[in-house]
């Protein structure tokens, strides 16, 4: 089945009769495009982006669900193991939450900075942000071992297993941003992307903010809300 | 699911109006920073009420939630542009954010509130 | 611009705008990328490298066929050991492994590819477009795919086939009942598939949203391509809670975390929530297409248009909506409590209401119409039948009392191989022969074709009809063997020879695909012609085989069923009469407008993952290799050069400007806004920026 010679093609369209009926579907002004428009006039790149950020609202509320359904589980044997939230440090997080909630602001003005061709600008916005997320990531993993010294380990219950994988997860999505943001910056450094692209930048943006906002859930959820 | 059915041809059609109207006006430098000073402050609003929690009672899980409602509403709203993009783009995150929320609030009231009265002396669940 | 898409190609009179440099089908030199493009990739590479949808399309359905033996020689084995009562061809162990392995194979690697298979083949053609919108992670999805397959199966052996169910029921899945290896290869290789379906979800629902071709509104696309894009939607925000679940057994199983733990307070139903929130989904992700299918073959086959198309297409999109709503039907005696069990029954029964409208409008399509039976007609009548039937038993199991008699019974096994073989797969056969030669350029044997299908029907019938009864009798699901005395062994025997006419008909069917294309490789069968059914749809307009750039130039639609009002329009006295051959008015496909170019950057990423599947198993240190190669080719994917063709397909920016022109002139209500008012791009519109050059 792979060999179907090309060739036939256009002999199966050989017989024509000389009153050839009007083809159904002739040449039309559409074929001056090297491109046809897309339908709807939008960007297939960013309808992706946000098809994917609805995706994801599924897969971080699921994670957040089985964190709220199990944070309060203790063994069935009736002793009492740690919870993660007996160790919050709110001030600590709340210090990093402002961090990563910052980091939004230096994003949307690198967006608006490339759309209006300041590429400097951009760039300087670009690192601003990928460094205060870096500072959050810092946070977590200085978090994290805080955790583990009190004796927080991954197995220690399901609350710390929960814990651990639901911030865990958005850590990992925080530094993929942060890879894609310092690729970003070579890119706009190399002139790889210039103000013609400034569409990549909102978009690899609209990601960051995205993992923003399932922050401000996680902070409010599983932090404050006793 | 529901984006499906509402992108409706007569809706895709006004929405095309908007991205054409509308499309990367979003704000000012300045703007965007007023925005990010209202979330700081929103930020601060929700930990003054954990750490005042005996003051604000049963109020405090509300106003939080509250809170969190307006930070992410914002957020998406004119960081992700969504305010001044086109409705599509609205449909397809909604789309996904609703849900998740209905199909997991099914599922936490269903494994919470629903349990099984025959089994509860079994289940370690407090609320039983 | 204007003169590339006009341009006779090849070594020939390449003009100014060509640039002339020896590489005929690619015109950017590769700059600014870590390596070198495929060029002009011939033989085996211009498989392995492609970005072709079509060919994509191809090795998807040649990938599904495959793994269709597999898990059918793994069913087989079973249907052996249950011959005879204390059957010993195989061990407990054994049986758990097959019929677990045989699930997952069959819902994962056979029924959703196939469907991705017409997917990509046909839903740019029937939209009027000459790709989908990001070629490259087409082929990225396929290629996770198809490596996604082979590391499932490479636990038979490494251990051990995956052996607790395709539901995977933890705890019962987790270390302490399934030490094998065999839950970490189902955990992983369902992860990496999901990717692979997550990435080709996006991919589709941004081709059908994005790249119509002028005209073709929502209410204008064919009914396969809407129920395409149903399933896209359905996958895309499934696909996450599925993930959510494996990612958690595996940490339990790779990390001891303790989400499945009951000794630390687990609830063994979080996991049964998680997977059918996706399950359910997923069984209308695998309906879904094959109802598609069956909604563009009736109305060709019958000679009338399908009965009450927006109807149809909205229960399409009903059921999809729905389908969110009665996952817990799965778990009616898990103790889930009154209230939810109420809930979901009644949901479930809902359910019934939009299919048993598709149901009735097929149907009403086929009352009164020149019915043709060919083979796909036969394929489809079948499934409208077949399923009736699965769909009638899936309705008494939304009652609860009945569901817990039922629960666990080989009751629910013939009902859901009744919606999934006598719907699914005979929806799917009916494809095949269907676009057959739109896809090959040759028809599969007729006569074969009727073999396989009478042969299938008989044997599908005589296996799970049978489990009816013994279901209503009481006999259990997986268990491996049954007592002499229970009764069971005469409706056994019959289902296994049942599976024997099943599976003489596959071998026929795989004799007609390989018999005909030996012969049509030696020149004795004929060509096909471009319209071979009279088809109603565009991708009928085109020559068969479907050329490499789809469409010679952009059709322009006015209608549903676009194809067909172009052959027979009404006369003076409103009756419809036939004013051409649709052989006739098709394309040549003698133009060659501009191609994505071949890219080795999806094959070589998707090694990867199998890569951190088998780290994440044996050694984490393979994970990291698996890793690096994940990021080292991601990043040779984004310095690919940024000029290359797929990366310019409809690019908001670039092109804003001519859809406004466009769109402009159709929505303020110019002179010829002629339809009836949804026309997102019509064919009147044209005195945009095109015009004006």
């Amino acid at each position: 089945m792979t060999d179907t010679p090309t060739a036939s093609s256009t002999a199966a369209a050989e017989p024509v009769e000389d009153d050839e009926p009007p083809a159904a579907y002739p040449r039309t002004e559409w074929d001056d495009y090297e491109i046809v428009p897309p339908t709807t006039s939008l960007s297939n790149e960013k309808m992706t982006m946000w098809a994917f950020l609805g995706s994801d609202c599924l897969l971080f509320g699921a994670l957040i669900s089985t964190y709220l359904l199990l944070r309060n589980r203790q063994p069935l044997s009736g002793e009492e193991s740690l919870r993660a939230a007996d160790l919050f440090d709110i001030p600590f997080t709340s210090v990093s939450s402002f961090v990563l909630l910052m980091s939004s602001l230096t994003m949307v003005l690198a967006v608006s900075a490339i759309s209006r061709g300041e590429m400097e600008r951009c760039k300087l916005w670009l690192l601003t942000t990928a460094a205060q997320g870096a500072v959050f990531i810092a946070g977590q993993v200085y978090e994290f071992t805080s955790f583990y010294r009190e004796g927080l380990g991954y197995t220690v219950s399901i609350s710390s297993s929960a814990f651990y994988t639901l911030t865990g997860f958005h850590g990992v999505h925080v530094s993929l941003g942060i890879i894609m943001l310092v690729t970003l910056w070579v890119m706009v450094n190399r002139g790889i992307i210039g103000t013609e692209r400034a569409e990549t930048v909102e978009i690899i943006g609209l990601y960051w903010h995205f993992v923003d906002i399932v922050w401000i859930v996680i902070f409010a959820v599983v932090y404050l809300i006793p | 699911m529901s984006t499906a059915t509402e992108t409706a041809p007569e809706e895709l059609h006004d929405e095309l109006d908007d991205a054409h109207d509308d499309h990367d006006h979003g704000l000012s430098d300045f703007g965007y920073i007023k925005v990010a000073l209202l979330l700081a402050v929103l930020t601060a609003a929700e930990v003054l009420i954990y750490f005042f929690d005996d003051k604000v009672g049963p109020l405090e899980v509300p106003m939080l939630l509250i809170l969190m409602v307006v930070k992410f509403e914002i957020v998406v709203a004119y960081f992700m542009h969504l305010r001044f993009d086109n409705k599509l783009f609205t449909w397809l995150f909604v789309g996904g954010l609703v849900l998740a929320v209905a199909v997991y609030a099914a599922m936490g009231t269903s494994m919470v509130f629903w349990t099984d009265p025959a089994g509860c002396d079994l289940s370690p669940n407090p609320s039983c | 611009m204007a003169i590339i898409t006009d341009q006779p190609d090849s070594a020939g009179p390449s003009t100014e705008l060509e640039v002339a440099d020896g590489a005929p089908d690619h015109d950017e030199a590769p700059r600014t990328g870590v390596f070198a493009r495929p060029t002009h990739a011939t033989g085996w590479r211009e498989w392995l490298f492609t970005v072709d949808h079509k060919k994509i399309g191809i090795m998807y359905g040649a990938a599904a066929l495959f793994w269709f033996l597999v898990g059918g020689i793994e069913i087989g084995l079973v249907r052996l050991q249950l011959w005879a009562p204390d059957g010993e061809v195989l061990s407990a162990d054994a049986y758990n492994q097959l019929f677990t392995m045989h699930g997952v194979t069959m819902v994962f690697l056979v029924i959703m590819p196939l469907a991705n298979a017409f997917a990509n083949y046909l839903v740019p053609l029937q939209i009027g477009a000459r790709d989908v919108a990001f070629p490259r992670m087409n082929a990225l999805g396929l290629w996770i795919f198809v490596f996604g397959g082979i590391f499932l199966n490479l636990s038979w052996f490494l251990g051990g086939g995956a052996d607790g169910g395709w539901f995977a029921y933890a705890p019962n899945t987790g270390m302490a009942f399934s030490p094998s290896n065999g839950m970490d290869f189902y955990a992983l290789g369902l992860q990496i598939a999901g990717i692979a379906s997550l990435l080709g979800a996006l991919n589709l629902l941004v081709t059908i949203i994005n790249m119509r071709c002028p005209g073709m509104t929502l209410l204008r696309m064919p009914v396969f391509t809407w129920m395409i894009l149903v399933v896209q939607f359905l996958l895309v925000f499934a696909l996450p809670v599925i993930t959510v679940a494996l990612v958690l057994l595996t940490f339990d199983r790779t990390f001891d975390s303790n989400f499945f733990n009951v000794d630390a307070g687990a609830d063994p139903l979080l996991w049964q929530h998680l997977f059918w929130i996706f399950g359910h989904p997923e069984v209308y992700i695998l309906i879904l297409p094959a109802f598609g299918v069956v909604s563009e073959t009736l109305p060709v086959f019958s000679r009338k248009p399908l009965f009450g198309y927006p109807i149809v297409v909205l229960s399409g999109a009903a059921i999809g909506f729905m389908g969110w709503g009665v996952w817990a039907h799965h778990m009616f005696t898990a103790g889930m409590g009154p209230v939810s069990v109420a809930a979901f029954s009644a949901t479930t029964m809902f359910i019934a209401v939009p299919t048993g409208v598709k149901i009735l409008n097929w149907i009403a399509t086929m009352w009164a119409g020149k019915v043709r039976f060919t083979v796909p007609m036969m394929f489809s009548v079948s499934l409208v039948s077949m399923f009736t039937i699965g769909g009638l038993s899936g309705v008494m199991h939304a009652i609860a009392p009945a569901d817990t008699q039922q629960t666990d019974t080989y009751f629910i096994v013939a009902h859901f191989h009744y919606v999934l073989v006598g719907g699914a797969l005979m929806g799917m056969f009916a494809g095949i022969y269907y676009w057959w030669p739109k896809a090959f350029g040759y028809h599969l044997n007729d006569r074969l074709g009727r073999w396989h299908f009478w042969l299938m029907l008989l044997g599908f019938n005589i296996t799970f009809g049978p489990m009816h009864i013994v279901g209503l009798q009481g006999m259990a699901r997986r268990h491996s063997v049954y007592g002499e005395f229970d009764g069971f062994e005469f409706w056994n025997k019959i289902a296994t020879i049942g599976y024997f006419f099943m599976f003489i008909a596959m071998t026929i069917l795989a004799v007609n695909i390989f018999r005909t294309w030996g012969r049509y490789r030696r020149g004795l069968e004929p060509q096909a012609e471009a319209d071979p059914w009279d088809g109603r749809t565009l991708e009928w307009a085109i020559p068969s085989p479907a050329p490499e750039h789809n469409f010679d130039y952009v059709p322009v639609v006015t209608d549903v069923d676009d194809f067909w009002h172009k052959k027979y329009q009404p006369d003076e006295n409103g009756k419809l009469r036939r004013i051409a051959n649709g052989n006739d008015i098709a394309q040549r496909g003698d133009q060659h407008p501009h191609l994505p170019s071949p890219s080795y950057w999806p094959i070589v990423l998707a090694v990867g993952l199998p890569l951190i599947g088998f780290g994440l198993i044996y050694n984490l240190w393979i994970a990291g290799i698996g890793l690096l190669l994940l990021v080292g080719s991601m990043f040779g994917w984004t310095l690919e050069p940024a000029t290359d063709p797929d990366a310019g397909h409809g690019h908001g920016h670039d092109d804003g400007d001519h859809g406004d022109g466009a769109h402009d002139d159709d929505h303020d209500g110019g002179p010829n806004g002629h339809d009836d008012g949804n026309g997102v791009l019509t064919s009147s519109t044209g005195n945009g920026e095109a015009a004006g050059d």
